[in-house]
């Protein structure tokens, strides 16, 4: 029976110590883990300075626009047409600002973008084209220029990548970069961006049912802007 | 002293023989020994439980591993492609694990226009996509928090918002992980489990963790993740482009965190958050390019450091216009 006792403690014995050993030798590789990096440096020079050969691309709208014809031929087709196929033989209204006062086509066009005229940007002369407020005329590809006359800080944080959506890479010397055009997002005719529906919802210990919010009462229109 | 009971005996015997247990082995002194040994075994046992545990999910090649940064390049291989295997074992997905290291000059720093984001939320759909997350708890690094107006503080906003927004009286927070400067995750981290890089991303080895979650709690931004279960990704749903310390599948039972996409912003990339942004709101860049669009948004900009206060110096910055 000690035998046995004896050979309890030895198996007791060798199991720590190999488990000592092994802790041992884990500290012993951990002693040169890396260091948090505090020292950072800070104008180094960088990609785009030593060579950005890559474009930044921006996308073009499919242009000129066609119109969707509202009835149907005898055959039950329905198709599309160029603004310049009526609107060269129509008297145009250059007053006109809502489809609210058309008494035919374009019916039921939502119109929501200050109180500019259709002709503010379509271009009388050419129907197919938009028109800069010179009166020159501008084809519906670059219409960039053309919300830039009145949006210009938009114009200008789109120039730095602050407005509008991109795909690709950050770095041009490894890549290209693809940016949205204005009508991507904006519905010219009604530019506000729209609501959108949330879809996805991750499931996590913050999910739990929302408490009653504190009442924020005087600070609520504090920070509009 | 016929009748008398063995007990008894051995206690006489221990008394009078104790000295010579080679006579009568069955002492007293023997049996509360070894009573002691069996409990301390048992003790021992039951201590290093865990272990066996652990044992049934970790292969003793994995066991053994060397912290990431002391792997040599050949270890790396090897680590790489035993678990390129495992994936391809357990998720069926041909899987290519790269080792991306940061770009000499660069400090990637984010930044999110709050005045455009509309908080539709998919961002954090792309980042669970992109990081092969959990599909049963769609998990993400990103939590958009719907925040009343007139306050910056989180704790009053609301993450389970639905339905139609933006709302008039609320604005929406995006809140990942800020790649701190000063990240109070690294400095609690009990094995250096997780570090900061060269270009300022905070990574984790994720076989290197030992899952005490000091590093959640640390975070003042509730940035960090911990794995309760093993991922269930669909094979075809697997994103097959993946990094050592970034969106490879994550063993059960460590934390991990957004990395901002190393993988592919590592290699010149956009994050995946960026590009599913319908809004535009997200703008990613190096802050040492002088000309990149993220200086141009902190020099021009009103820019706003989540809880700054805290001193933890965030690459990461909301921004108002």
């Amino acid at each position: 029976m000690p035998r046995i006792v004896s050979l309890w403690f030895g198996i007791l014995l060798c199991v720590v110590a190999s488990a000592a050993l092994a802790a041992l030798w884990q500290v012993g590789t951990r002693a040169n883990t890396p260091t948090r990096d505090t020292e950072i440096a800070q104008e180094l020079p960088t990609g785009s300075e030593l060579s950005a050969h890559y474009p930044v691309i921006v996308r073009q709208p499919a242009a000129p626009p066609r119109i969707e014809l509202a009835g149907q031929d005898p055959q039950g087709r329905v198709g599309s047409v160029a603004c310049s196929t009526c609107h060269t033989v129509r008297p145009d209204n250059l007053e006109n600002k809502t489809s609210a006062t058309l008494d035919e086509f374009h019916q039921g066009m939502t119109f929501s973008h200050g109180t500019i005229a259709c002709y503010a940007c379509h271009n009388p002369q050419e129907s197919d084209s938009l028109r800069l407020a010179d009166g020159s005329s501008l084809p519906f590809t670059n219409v960039l220029t053309l919300c830039s006359q009145c949006h210009s800080k938009q114009a200008e944080s789109f120039a730095h990548g602050a407005h509008g959506g991109m795909n690709g890479h950050w770095d041009l010397s490894r890549g290209p970069q693809t940016k949205n055009n204005c009508v991507d997002c904006h519905d010219p005719h009604q530019p506000k961006y729209p609501k959108m529906i949330v879809g996805f919802k991750p499931k996590d210990r913050f999910n739990e049912p929302p408490k009653t919010e504190p009442q924020q009462a005087g600070t609520a229109d504090h920070d509009k802007h | 002293m016929t009748n008398i009971e063995p007990n008894q005996s051995a206690d006489s015997q221990a008394s009078t023989h104790g000295d010579s247990p080679g006579t009568d082995p069955f002492t007293r002194r023997a049996a509360i020994k070894g009573a002691f040994a069996t409990l301390g075994a048992a003790a021992f046992v039951a201590a290093v439980s865990p272990l066996r545990q652990a044992a049934k999910n970790t292969s003793a090649v994995e066991f053994m591993q060397q912290h990431y940064t002391e792997l040599s390049p050949e270890q790396k291989a090897t680590v790489i492609a035993r678990l390129e295997a495992e994936t391809k074992e357990k998720y069926g997905a041909d899987v290519t694990i790269a080792d991306d290291r940061p770009i000499p000059g660069t400090k990637f720093v984010y930044a999110i226009n709050l005045s455009v984001c509309n908080g539709n939320g998919k961002c954090v759909e792309a980042c669970h996509r992109e990081n092969n997350h959990d599909r049963s708890t769609n998990q993400s690094y990103i939590r958009v928090i719907e925040m009343p107006k007139g306050t910056m503080d989180m704790e009053k906003g609301s993450t389970t918002y639905a339905g139609v927004v933006p709302r008039e009286d609320k604005f929406y927070l995006p809140v990942q992980c800020q790649q701190c400067d000063e990240p109070p995750c690294v400095d609690v981290c009990p094995v250096k489990a997780t570090w900061k890089e060269e270009d300022g991303i905070v990574v984790v080895d994720y076989n290197w963790c030992i899952g005490c979650r000091y590093c959640e709690a640390a975070c003042p931004y509730h940035a960090r993740r911990f794995n309760w279960k093993q991922a269930e990704v669909p094979a075809d749903e697997i994103n097959p482009d993946q990094s050592y310390l970034s969106n490879r599948v994550r063993p059960v039972g460590v934390v991990e965190k957004c990395t901002y996409c190393l993988h592919r912003t590592r290699r010149g990339r956009l994050p995946a958050c960026l590009e599913a942004c319908p809004t535009g709101a997200r703008v990613f860049g190096n802050i040492l390019d002088k000309n990149s669009n993220i200086r141009w948004i902190l020099e021009n900009k009103r820019v706003y450091i989540l809880k700054e206060e805290l001193g933890t110096k965030p690459a990461f910055f909301y921004y108002f216009d």
